[in-house]
């Protein structure tokens, strides 16, 4: 928090202000010092932020329209997308809005990952984003059981079963979790009132997020310590608003493609039948963004230990700020790093597409190959690569040369790669 | 001049991104609010047909339109006289009961209080008609408002005779 | 401005990538026809909606039911647009059950705009055992829940050939080539000049399963027309607005020594 000397200019405003500083924090998120070399991919933050409130407000509209019930909840999904006035405009804005929001969030993922943004002094940044994109998991999941159509229903059961992994209280578990002996209506009715619930509590933690951001600022693609506010800062308004404004538009050109020309190309053409306890769909397949951690847990061959694998393939990304031992931040002056970056971009891509394939033969080999490499980058390379990697010469200040001195030619010509 | 034209393209963009932008989120407001208003399956129920052979006169039904209870009264010539020989300027909402009932001996109107929304009660009252036990307004035998709270006389929904035996509602 | 489309350009290309990744799967060429309402603009043709219609009572609706649509929808904007009275006149064909009335009896009247489609089967039970155990299903929103969706139904519709030499077909299994697994327990249904159209179209299988799987493609979307009016406009607005922003940001920007 940077400034909190500010006085408003009205009499009203400074009644106010003294009792409830709500114009110091507008104020403060006004004159935000940002660093101003930020790239596009910092933009995703606030495309992120858009994208949750989006998903809340179409969310709450749906909830008026839809039943929780197993009998009528698929009724209560065609009675929207055929009566209810632009309910088919809402909920495919809703249904792509979930994916929109996942892929947006793995570029803010990997844009951190990339620049060092999760490292000290943002360890709890990166924490609380963790627990964010966890709770947006679960969230995405139970919205998907709701539909109840087969892939709802089959989708819940196989995840749900998960828990039937855990030695001697698997099925006590599952059985809890589902109000009864299968997934049924309990089930679906307590997965809306969960989905209803956690999308505020990430925006809780949404505020927590730009909260632990505020205290020591963004990271920046050259990853250095800045002085602010400074001739390398500029104000968050407008500067900054207007750049995220214009991402966004572009991110919504994107996402209206999605909405109306194809809005059902990113789900599944059984969710369009409904729930049959009886008959399981020829591929089960989870929605894009689970299938990397689908993959890892097809490809360990033990149940529990699948599991297992899949749950710490998350953790694991937890306690990242502490496995990477390096101390300097950006991939820019990281030559090693950065291309074990890309391999490991690449193995989850990877992971991605074996997940949507059949577990079996090669598919299957090439997946526990990618499992295993996703494991060995996390625990094995990057603490070792922290230690004994040769990285390049950092500047000191964004527009200043390094050290005062004479601008290093080299300097010059890797700033010329930021841009 | 050049830095004043400068000032007035910048001035454009700025008022065009503004106005445009306003435009959009009107665009995007309506659809949430149009949600809330009634639907296609909900005003394809609009109208009711009732069928009211059985009923005897002086008798009443209550039958369910809309959501609403609507009293469809077959009146007797007491009732019918009664309604008629009011001198409408002592009514507080003055309507003649030729107005109201198309047929005089078929009343159709909405049973809702024009006061607060309650369902009055029939054969009740200072006036013989309706009397809404809520805030206390009576009604006379034409469904007009002669004493209480309440403001205007009972609705009449539009209606017609499909037949001499069939009324449909809406 | 080289940033910008490189950050679109990723965008579009995770966007085409997880798209693949997603309907990667075993893939057997479709028969293609020529859909009037792909595309951007693409609108059903009203003629062939009212025929597949026609198709769908006089062929399909004996066994498949059309749950979701009621009568008025006929007339509605987008779909067949019949005239009300038509529409009116379609529904007093067909019985619904209503009730109880003030004896308490439930009793039959003819269907008005506001009933659903009637069922041909009481309970899926009924239609299992009234079909060799293989239940019909219902056709409302087929076109969504079937991979390949219009051209998938268009083909199987149209699939129907003698089984390849060693392969043993049950009794009352038919070979379709489309068909996923290739059995499947409809018999074949299109045969030429089956229904006559009014507007004197001829009634050739594939005129009869193109109309038919328009009116399902329509049924399975009904405010398609609407989507695809409003998502031109919303791209076009989204467009210039996109423009105009970046315009202001550069200027904005013009203040401090950056490049955006």
């Amino acid at each position: 928090m940077s400034d909190h000397n500010y006085v408003p200019s009205s009499k009203i405003g400074k009644w106010f202000n003294d009792r409830l500083p709500l114009l110091t924090l507008a104020d403060h998120l006004k004159e935000y010092p940002t660093p101003k070399n930020l790239n596009y991919w910092w933009t995703f933050g606030g495309i992120l932020t858009f994208c949750l409130i989006t998903q809340i407000i179409t969310g709450i509209v749906l909830g008026m329209h839809y039943i929780a019930h197993a009998d009528y909840a698929f009724d209560s999904v065609e009675h929207i997308m055929r009566d209810v006035n632009y309910g088919w405009l809402i909920r495919y804005v809703h249904a792509n809005g979930a994916s929109m929001f996942f892929l947006a969030v793995y570029i803010h993922i990997f844009r951190s990952l990339y620049y060092g943004s999760y490292k000290s002094p943002r360890e709890v940044i990166w924490i609380i984003g963790m627990i964010i994109y966890l709770l947006m998991m679960m969230t995405a999941f139970m919205g998907y059981v709701l539909p109840w159509g087969q892939m709802s229903f089959w989708g819940a059961t196989v995840i749900t079963n998960l828990f039937s992994a855990v030695p001697f209280f698997g099925e006590g578990i599952t059985n809890w979790l589902w109000g009864g002996y299968s997934v049924d209506n309990p089930t679906l009715t307590r997965f809306f009132s969960l989905h209803y619930l956690l999308p505020f509590l990430i925006l809780g933690l949404v505020i927590l997020h730009i909260w632990a951001l505020h205290v020591p600022g963004n990271n920046n693609p050259i990853g250095i310590d800045l002085k602010k506010p400074s001739k390398d800062t500029v104000p968050f308004h407008p500067y900054i608003v207007i750049k995220d404004l214009f991402a966004l538009l572009l991110f919504l050109i994107v996402f209206a493609f999605f909405v109306f020309y194809s809005p059902n190309v990113l789900g599944h053409s059984d969710n369009y039948i409904e729930a049959n306890p009886l008959v399981t769909p020829a591929h089960i397949v989870p929605e894009w963004y689970l299938l990397p951690f689908y993959a890892i847990l097809r490809s360990v061959p033990d149940k529990l230990l699948g599991v297992v694998a899949m749950f710490a393939s998350i953790f694991i990304l937890i306690i990242l700020p502490w496995l990477d031992t390096s101390k300097i931040r950006s991939a820019i002056f990281r030559p090693i790093y950065k291309q074990l970056y890309w391999i490991l971009v690449l193995d989850v891509l990877i992971l991605g597409y074996m997940g949507a394939m059949p577990a079996e033969g090669t598919y299957l080999l090439i997946a526990r190959v990618a499992t295993a490499y996703y494991f060995i980058h996390f625990l094995v390379i990057l603490p070792l690569l922290g230690k004994r990697e040769k990285t390049l010469d950092v500047p000191l200040s964004i527009t200043e040369p390094v050290l005062g001195g004479s601008p290093n030619p080299q300097m010059v010509k890797k700033k010329e790669q930021l841009s | 001049m050049s830095e004043k034209k400068k000032v007035e393209r910048r001035d454009f963009i700025f008022t065009a991104s503004y106005a445009l932008g306003a435009v959009g989120v009107g665009a995007v407001v309506w659809p949430l609010i149009d949600q809330m208003n009634p639907d296609r399956s909900v005003k394809a129920l609009a109208s009711t047909e009732v069928d009211i052979s059985s009923l005897e006169p002086g008798k009443s039904i209550t039958v369910l339109w809309r959501g609403k209870p609507v009293f469809i009264k077959r009146r007797t010539k007491d009732e019918i006289e009664e309604a008629r020989n009011v001198d409408i300027k002592d009514l507080p909402h003055p309507e003649k009961d030729e107005d109201r009932a198309k047929d005089p001996e078929w009343l159709v109107m909405l049973g809702i209080c024009t006061h607060l929304g309650c369902v009055p009660l029939g054969d009740k009252g200072e006036y013989n008609g309706w009397f809404c036990p809520c805030h206390g307004s009576h009604y006379d035998t034409s469904g007009r408002i002669r004493k209480g709270p309440a403001p205007t006389n009972l609705e009449i929904p539009k209606y017609e005779f499909v037949n001499s035996n069939t009324i449909k509602i809406g | 401005m080289k940033n910008v489309i490189k950050l679109f350009f990723s965008i579009f290309l995770c966007s085409i990538f997880l798209t693949n990744a997603h309907s990667a799967g075993e893939k057997i060429d479709l028969l293609k026809t020529d859909w009037s309402f792909k595309g951007y603009l693409g609108k059903f043709d009203r003629g062939s909606l009212q025929r597949g219609y026609q198709v769908y009572t006089e062929v399909c609706a004996s066994c498949h039911s059309m749950k979701y649509l009621s009568y008025r929808n006929l007339s509605e904007k987008g779909g067949p647009e019949f005239t009300e009275e038509q529409a009116k006149a379609i529904a007093s064909n067909f019985e619904v059950t209503d009730g109880p009335n003030s004896d308490g009896e439930m009793f039959t009247r003819p269907a008005k705009l506001s009933d659903k489609f009637v069922m041909p089967y009481a309970n899926v039970e009924e239609a299992k055992i009234s079909n060799g155990g293989a239940y019909p299903p219902d056709m409302s929103v087929l076109v969504k829940a079937r991979s390949g969706g219009a051209d998938y139904i268009y083909s199987v519709l149209l699939g129907y050939e003698d089984p390849p030499e060693g392969m043993i077909l049950d009794d009352g299994v038919y070979y379709n080539k489309y068909m996923y697994g290739n059995k499947i327990k409809m018999p074949k249904q299109l045969y030429e000049d089956l229904v006559t159209y009014n507007d004197g179209t001829p009634a050739t299988p594939e005129q009869m399963a193109k109309d038919v799987v328009t009116f399902m493609a329509w049924s399975a979307e009904p405010h398609l027309e609407a989507r695809h009016k409003i998502g031109f406009r919303a791209l076009i607005y989204l467009i210039i607005l996109t423009i105009l922003v970046y315009f202001s940001m550069k200027k904005i920007w013009s203040r401090v020594e950056s490049e955006v």
